[in-house]
């Protein structure tokens, strides 16, 4: 067989990579600009006996998608930002009753209706903190769409191992744009299978009991175990408990299982960095033109390099760190008023050396845009 | 097997107030599911939040207790995700008729085969006795302490028009009409919803003058009559209790399973 190569669109690339990773379950809600992931979907899922539902909203998207991922299905949802505030509280009980699953988030101007079909990455720290109470979770995105497809079967993979949601936070430009993918041969990207418990029938499973190496083995809901779910504080039974100790050892489980892996679960991508005395740290569609802008200035001779951020919560906090050490200015190139910026300050030794070159008004930010910022932060003026 | 055995004995005495009708809408539920022969590991429980969503956690099937409003979209994804399972929604009025309007709606216009058994107590009793879209105009709750200038819904009507298959109303009194309605509600294929009438004396009671438990079961007795009875034809002003739709219309999840075999066709035409 040769190589499968595609000229391709970003959403049917989000689509055709959930397929590769065992997609068995869409539920979802149109909206601009993720709707194709939704039409793509309702086509190829019945086509191979799997499941698609359009739902009432995006809330009853992602209530859908905890209920079908229980019944052991790999499921996802695909939205952008009205549809992912909508999703906020479902997303917080995927996260307290540890339910894998994976939301596509295409970003697109906001806050509200904002600018439905122009580009934002607004959306960074809603990933991270959108619903409520202390808790942690992995978030994702890509600037190319092969690196797209790969970071999508990543997603349901992580989902599967760590057994929490996992947000792809992709952006209007990325999903729009088409560009050549060449589409891994089966069997050439890792597909990490649901971990089921070994517990016999008859036996007590406890679907909250953490094995020693910090993996919790599921049982299909409906399947040979009986326990119970519930958004509640609970104990390894998943029964409700209003014990002190039950709340401490849960909330810091939850949090624990994904912050202290940080750098394990750090993806990210470093260019001409080795010899840069000025670091640009991009993500998503906006590294293309931060790319661009480096490649043109180490013609002129400038040291200047990029690391990439594929991972974007948990926050790759040492990866960034010790990429900043010893440069003379960090400049983060994003479509939003600083949300990576901050992280990044938060980060490094030292935070003033932090500059930030944004575009928030719907236009793609261009190499120009960058140029400018560094101008200024190297003196030049604007 | 024993109607005890699908109990999770350990967690009770239940969290119900003295007097709440929602235990016997649970004892209810146990005899008919009982009745029908099913398997534990044949049955889901999918609730929402509220005092008739801590069903759940008391009896011994496969139970999610899941967010206010949302039981019906989980229930959904598990229905859809395991069609052979039978999967039972217990709701309160609150948590079906308010925030969970549009999906009961939507569910119901599907005609995906989940049963919702809804505890119609005219309250929210969880949160201390606010005033529900169950509601009657004129009665008080703590936050239409003069009495709710709104209508209410009613629930078989609503369900009706939006395209349930099988509707049934019913109250905590009629005992063992609940039991063979619920019955017939999980046995049939399509969207089904049991309306029980249940009694919070703790708010509803209390701020409206009902009086105990027992005289709000009684004022179920008195005020309700059978569908197509004399005394309904006679007295209009009574409520409405038997089975008020029960008819066959192709069921979501079939139909998502002919979808299936309708593209497995066209590829083997194709192949």
């Amino acid at each position: 067989m040769g190589t499968n190569i595609k000229f391709i669109q970003g959403n049917e690339i989000f689509a055709e990579a959930a397929l590769y990773a065992g997609v068995q379950f869409f539920a979802g809600y149109p909206i601009t600009p993720s709707t194709e992931i939704a039409e793509i979907l309702s086509e190829e899922l019945p086509k191979r006996g799997d499941k698609f539902i359009q739902m009432e909203d995006e809330i009853s998207s992602i209530c859908a998608i905890i209920g079908a991922s229980l019944t052991g299905l790999k499921a996802m949802t695909a939205t952008s930002g009205p549809g992912f505030s909508l999703m906020q509280e479902a997303i917080g009980y995927a996260v307290m009753t540890e339910v894998p699953l994976v939301v596509v988030n295409v970003q697109r101007g906001g806050p509200s209706t904002g600018m439905p079909t122009s580009v934002a990455q607004g959306d960074v720290m809603q990933a991270r903190w959108g619903t409520h109470g202390d808790h942690s979770i992995i978030t994702l995105t890509a600037s190319n769409l092969g690196q797209a497809f790969r970071m999508t079967v990543e997603a349901f993979n992580l989902a599967e191992t760590f057994r929490t949601p996992v947000i792809l936070l992709f952006d209007e430009v990325l999903a729009h744009m088409r560009e050549k993918v060449v589409i891994p041969a089966s069997g050439e990207i890792e597909v990490v299978k649901r971990l089921r418990t070994s517990v016999p029938k008859g036996t007590n499973y406890h679907p909250y009991l953490t094995r020693e190496d910090g993996r919790l083995p599921m049982s299909d809901f409906g399947g040979i175990h009986r326990y119970n779910v519930t958004g509640l504080v609970h104990d390894m039974w998943g029964f409700p408990s209003t014990d002190p100790k039950v709340a401490y050892d849960l909330l810091h489980h939850l949090v624990d299982k994904l912050e202290n892996q940080a750098e394990l679960l750090a993806r990210y991508k470093t260019y001409y960095t080795k010899d840069a005395e000025i670091l640009l740290i991009s993500y998503g569609s906006s590294t293309r033109s931060a790319l661009h802008r480096i490649e043109a200035r180490r013609k002129r001779g400038l040291k200047i390099g990029l690391l990439e951020l594929q991972t974007l919560w948990p926050f790759p906090r040492q990866t960034v760190r010790r990429e900043c050490e010893g440069r003379s200015h960090i400049l983060v190139v994003e479509m939003d008023m600083g949300q990576i910026c901050q992280e990044v300050k938060k980060a490094v030794s030292e935070p003033d050396r932090v500059f930030l070159a944004n575009r928030i008004d719907g236009n793609f930010i261009s190499p120009v845009d960058i140029l400018r910022a560094l101008n200024m932060i190297q003196g030049k003026g604007v | 097997m024993a109607v005890k055995d699908y109990i999770r004995q350990r967690f009770f005495p239940q969290i119900w107030c003295a007097g709440c009708g929602h235990g016997i809408v649970m004892g209810g539920m146990v005899r008919a599911i009982e009745q029908l022969g099913l398997e534990k590991n044949e049955v889901v429980l999918v609730s929402g939040i509220g005092c008739s969503s801590r069903v759940s956690g008391y009896l011994d099937f496969h139970t999610m207790h899941t967010l206010h409003g949302r039981a019906l979209a989980f229930a959904t994804g598990v229905k859809l995700g395991m069609p052979h399972l039978k999967v039972i929604s217990p709701m309160g009025d609150g948590d079906a008729l308010a925030i969970g309007g549009n999906h009961l709606i939507h569910a119901a216009r599907r005609n995906i085969d989940i049963t919702a058994i809804i505890m119609n107590n005219n309250i929210y009793g969880m949160t201390g006795g606010q005033t529900s879209p169950l509601t009657p105009f004129g009665k008080k709750g703590s936050t239409a302490v003069l009495g709710v200038i709104e209508q209410c819904f009613d629930i078989a009507e609503l369900a009706k028009g939006a395209g349930a298959t099988f509707v049934a109303r019913t109250t905590t009194y009629h005992v063992k009409e609940m039991i063979k309605m619920i019955r017939d509600a999980i046995a049939h294929k399509g969207f089904s919803l049991v309306e029980v009438m249940s009694q919070c004396p703790t708010y509803y009671g209390r701020k409206n003058r009902g009086g105990t438990a027992v005289d709000m079961m009684k004022e179920f007795k008195e005020g309700t009559a059978p569908k197509g009875s004399k005394k309904l034809e006679e007295q209009p002003g009574f409520i409405e209790r038997g089975i008020l739709v029960n008819e066959a219309r192709p069921e979501y999840v079939s139909s998502y399973m002919d979808l299936i075999e309708e593209y497995q066709n066209q590829r083997d035409n194709s192949a």
